[in-house]
């Protein structure tokens, strides 16, 4: 079924039920995600997509299109509202692009860029975090985790079925985990798989280094922004 | 070591839905939940170990690393502190000989913070164990703690005469009712429920969500949802299986009444379960009860049992097709778990992390299944509309909030307890009612909810379209600091933000840090300027209604009392803010100058 909605202005036929985000980026609207992964149940984390449907700030990847939406995703609140929430980001944790191995491929940097921001609002914590390096496969560097939940919910071990990473307390206390064992087992390809999901340097393949000079960096040939509308981004 | 592991999963027959009830079994039997416990857990429910440490690490009272023979939680909320609360903690930390957050040298005792545990109209309480006490004062921490150190169990020096636990006598030997006001819908005496229950079977289900519907029911818990409407979408919605639950997880600090009417007449609660599941087409029903609430696990689970011996649970209900049975399921500390989705994942053994809406709940609910998701007052007023019918319940309150309100009254008060009161009551009626004389700040709803002002707002209407209150009424006269309450509320949502979204874990953070800012006296008005900026993030983008309330109690203050943060505003008179503090700034230059430089020139 077919219905109409508006974004920005723009009259949109649309297929009911597909996500607001994927609307928008089939119509070479850019919405920014962090948590949202196309084709995977959403995560409904991060909040970087919020736009206001119908005058309510909603987060664009939890929301199925339904007939007469009124969608405002490039208004002058709505992205600022977008910008903070990558701004919180990079003030909750310890980023520090320069010496990342991510840097260059990195969807969080990628996303500052495209919001436009120059420096965080919000006081930075400079929280101490532990890194954990006991797998042979992974360094998890805490430091950089975003608590997208995308390596909590989409990777599992091969045999089992069971949880390779987790989120340990709540809140504040929040942290990432990695099972060792479950780690030490993963084939080449999935750790690359987990470390090429992780949106961030937190998961890093341990074989896995600078690999691509600074200019012939992912986002850097093309553009986060030119891959979601291109749909070449997952 | 691991046998009682084992005996624990094959009692839970491996399903790890039930992965709360497994914890809790653990620490109840060894104390703690151990990392070998962790380990059989995992092997048996084919888990990875950091998955079982998800859900375990998610609740406050669960615990991994021994946290004493008995567990005591003195409930500091800002109604404990206008009560004597920092004498309590004192006399506890040397009673016990251990600071808080800690266990004590013997490993007897451990001490720890609890939010609200449902006793503000009988603080300063805390928790021991599986038991409670309340009005406490040094010198009865000094007894409690002499008669554990005694030998005796928390629950016989609370129930002295050693009441079963089955029995109402033993919930009433640890706390008070205060009941204040006569029954008008609820607390009524002497119901014949096989007779309700008879004329509610004699009708058909879609009868009974008219009758509902006609009676303008709202949700108790605050959003106000029509419950007939729910029920209906319910009955309509498809699944192989449809449940009932009962949400329990009463933990907006301020609200009790849902303890009272599980104590005073639980029967109404079950009654309106089965009466939910009879419209809707149900046949599992949970109570969601709060672990600050343990006390009353026995005695609800034996008026369940009395049901079922009655026939009006079980198979054949009444002696028709009709089946429902109802299971408790304990929560373990989580105040977002009061969120019907964020429930539902702690009822389906997980971390209370609320879901993604859509779906809600009523189409997609617990194990994927329809569900219907309501307060306990709700479903004790929608036993008592069956009984009555529906304009006997329009007759009370407004045309547009039927009925009447339960009121949690703490604070500045005569009078403190539970009211019953006619939507439509005004906040003045109600405090003289509770005689609340000196009131000038009356906080309802709970930190979630609004801040009024006496002066400003006494003529103000409890009704759905304007003081929609949840049943949480906490009363401040004009020696308290409101300031300082304000920031314990930010603090309690920062310590219970589940972590899932952005703006609530980290927001919540910096509005907090902001709050404490001006009550230092160091902010100015770019910080308000900011507070409200950041606010309204918060409030649009966040997850669940734990984000988007987090701001409340500033946003409200600071609109009904704006010369309580005027007054202590900073002047920026220079470029720099007035919170810059250049020494302590500088202060790590001069610490790495003296390691970097001078030491190693030594």
């Amino acid at each position: 079924m077919t219905v109409k909605v508006t974004i920005d202005g723009q009259e949109i036929n649309a297929r009911a039920g597909e996500a607001i985000v994927d609307v928008a980026a089939d119509n070479g609207i850019y919405i920014p995600t962090l948590c949202y992964t196309k084709g995977k149940p959403c995560l409904g984390t991060c909040r970087t997509c919020s736009v206001k449907v119908n005058g309510r700030v909603m987060a664009a990847c939890t929301i199925p299109v339904s007939e007469g939406m009124e969608i405002d995703a490039n208004g002058a609140e709505i992205t600022d509202m977008r910008k903070a929430m990558v701004e919180l980001l990079f003030a909750e944790g310890n980023h520090n692009c320069p010496s990342c191995e991510k840097s260059g491929r990195c969807e969080l940097q990628a996303t500052g860029y495209e919001v436009e921001m120059m420096v965080s609002r919000f006081p930075y914590r400079f929280t101490p975090r532990e890194v954990d390096h006991a797998s042979k496969t992974i360094w998890l560097e805490r430091d950089r985790c975003i608590f997208c939940q995308r390596c909590v919910e989409f990777m599992r071990d091969n045999e089992t079925g069971q949880k390779i990473f987790s989120i340990s307390g709540r809140g504040t206390h929040a942290r990432i985990e990695i099972d060792t064992d479950l780690a030490n087992k993963m084939p080449a390809e999935q750790v690359r798989e987990a470390s090429d999901l992780c949106p961030v340097g937190c998961i890093i393949d341990k074989t896995q280094g600078f690999d691509d000079p600074i200019g012939k960096r992912k986002f850097e040939v093309k553009t986060i922004r030119e891959r979601v509308l291109e749909g070449t981004h997952r | 070591m691991n046998n009682y592991v084992q005996s624990i999963l094959a009692h839970y027959h491996l399903d790890k839905t039930r992965l709360i009830d497994m914890l809790w079994d653990i620490q109840h039997q060894q104390g703690y939940i151990s990392d070998q416990a962790v380990g059989a857990l995992a092997e048996g429910l084919n888990m990875s170990p950091i998955d079982i440490r998800e859900t375990l690490s998610f609740y406050h009272f669960f615990k991994d690393r021994p946290f004493g023979k008995h567990k005591v939680y003195l409930c500091n909320t800002v109604i404990a502190k206008m009560k004597g609360y920092n004498e309590v903690r004192t006399a506890l930390e040397q009673e016990i000989n251990t600071s808080f957050g800690s266990v004590d040298s013997s490993g007897m005792f451990g001490l720890g913070d609890a939010n609200c545990i449902g006793l503000s109209d009988q603080e300063p309480a805390m928790m021991v164990d599986d038991v409670v006490f309340t009005d406490l004062t040094p010198k009865k921490v000094a007894d409690i703690v002499s008669q554990l150190k005694q030998g005796k169990t928390a629950a016989e020096i609370a129930n002295p005469d050693g009441a079963d636990s089955k029995d109402v006598a033993y919930v009433n030997a640890i706390v008070s009712e205060n009941i204040q006001t006569d029954s008008k819908v609820l607390f009524k005496p002497d119901r014949d429920y096989k007779a309700v229950l008879q004329t509610c079977l004699d009708k058909l289900p879609i009868q009974i969500i008219e009758i509902i519907t006609d009676s303008n029911l709202k949700g108790r818990g605050g959003a106000g949802f029509p419950t007939g409407l729910k029920w209906r979408m319910g009955r309509d919605a498809e699944g192989t299986e449809k449940y009932i639950i009962c949400n329990a997880d009463e933990g907006e600090p301020g609200t009790f009444k849902d303890r009272v009417l599980l104590s005073r007449s639980p029967k109404d609660v079950l009654l309106g379960m089965i009466t939910a599941a009879y419209a809707i087409g149900s046949r599992h029903g949970i109570i969601y009860l709060r672990a600050e609430y343990w006390y009353l696990k026995d005695y609800l689970q034996q008026q369940i049992q009395n049901f079922r011996d009655e026939g009006l649970l079980g198979k054949q209900i009444l002696d028709t097709a009709f089946e429902f049975d109802i299971r408790i399921q304990m929560g373990a500390g989580a105040y977002v778990c009061g969120d019907e989705t964020a429930l539902i994942e702690s009822c389906e053994g997980k971390r209370g992390t609320p879901r993604v809406k859509p779906p809600y709940p009523i189409q997609q609910g617990y194990l994927g299944m329809p569900t219907s998701v309501n307060n306990v007052e709700t479903l004790a007023c929608a036993s008592r509309i069956i009984e009555e019918g529906a304009s006997w319940f329009n007759n009370m309150g407004t045309d547009e909030s039927t009925g009447t309100r339960l009121l949690s009254i703490s604070g500045d008060c005569d009078r403190p307890g539970i009211y019953e009161i006619e939507w439509g009551t005004t906040l003045n009626e109600v405090l003289s009612m509770i005689g609340g004389d000196n009131a000038k700040y009356v906080q309802i709803s709970g930190p979630a909810g609004d801040s009024l002002s006496v002066a400003k707002d006494g003529e103000r209407e409890f009704c759905y379209s304007d003081l929609s209150c949840n049943g949480s009424l906490m009363v401040f006269d004009n020696t308290r600091d409101i300031l300082g309450i304000v920031r314990d509320y930010s603090e309690f949502f920062v310590e219970e933000s589940c972590g899932i979204c952005v703006p609530c874990r980290a927001g919540g953070v910096d509005l907090m840090h902001k709050m404490e800012r001006i009550i230092d006296g160091r902010g100015c008005q770019q910080d308000l300027d900011e507070i409200i900026s950041w606010s309204k993030l918060l409030k649009g983008t966040s997850r669940c209604g734990l984000g988007t309330a987090a701001p409340n109690p500033i946003l409200a203050t600071l609109e009904k009392f704006p010369e309580i943060y005027r007054d202590k505003l900073a002047e920026q008179k220079r470029p720099l803010l007035p919170s810059f503090d250049m020494d302590k700034a500088m202060s790590a230059h001069e610490l790495a100058y003296k390691h970097l430089v001078q030491e190693n020139a030594e």
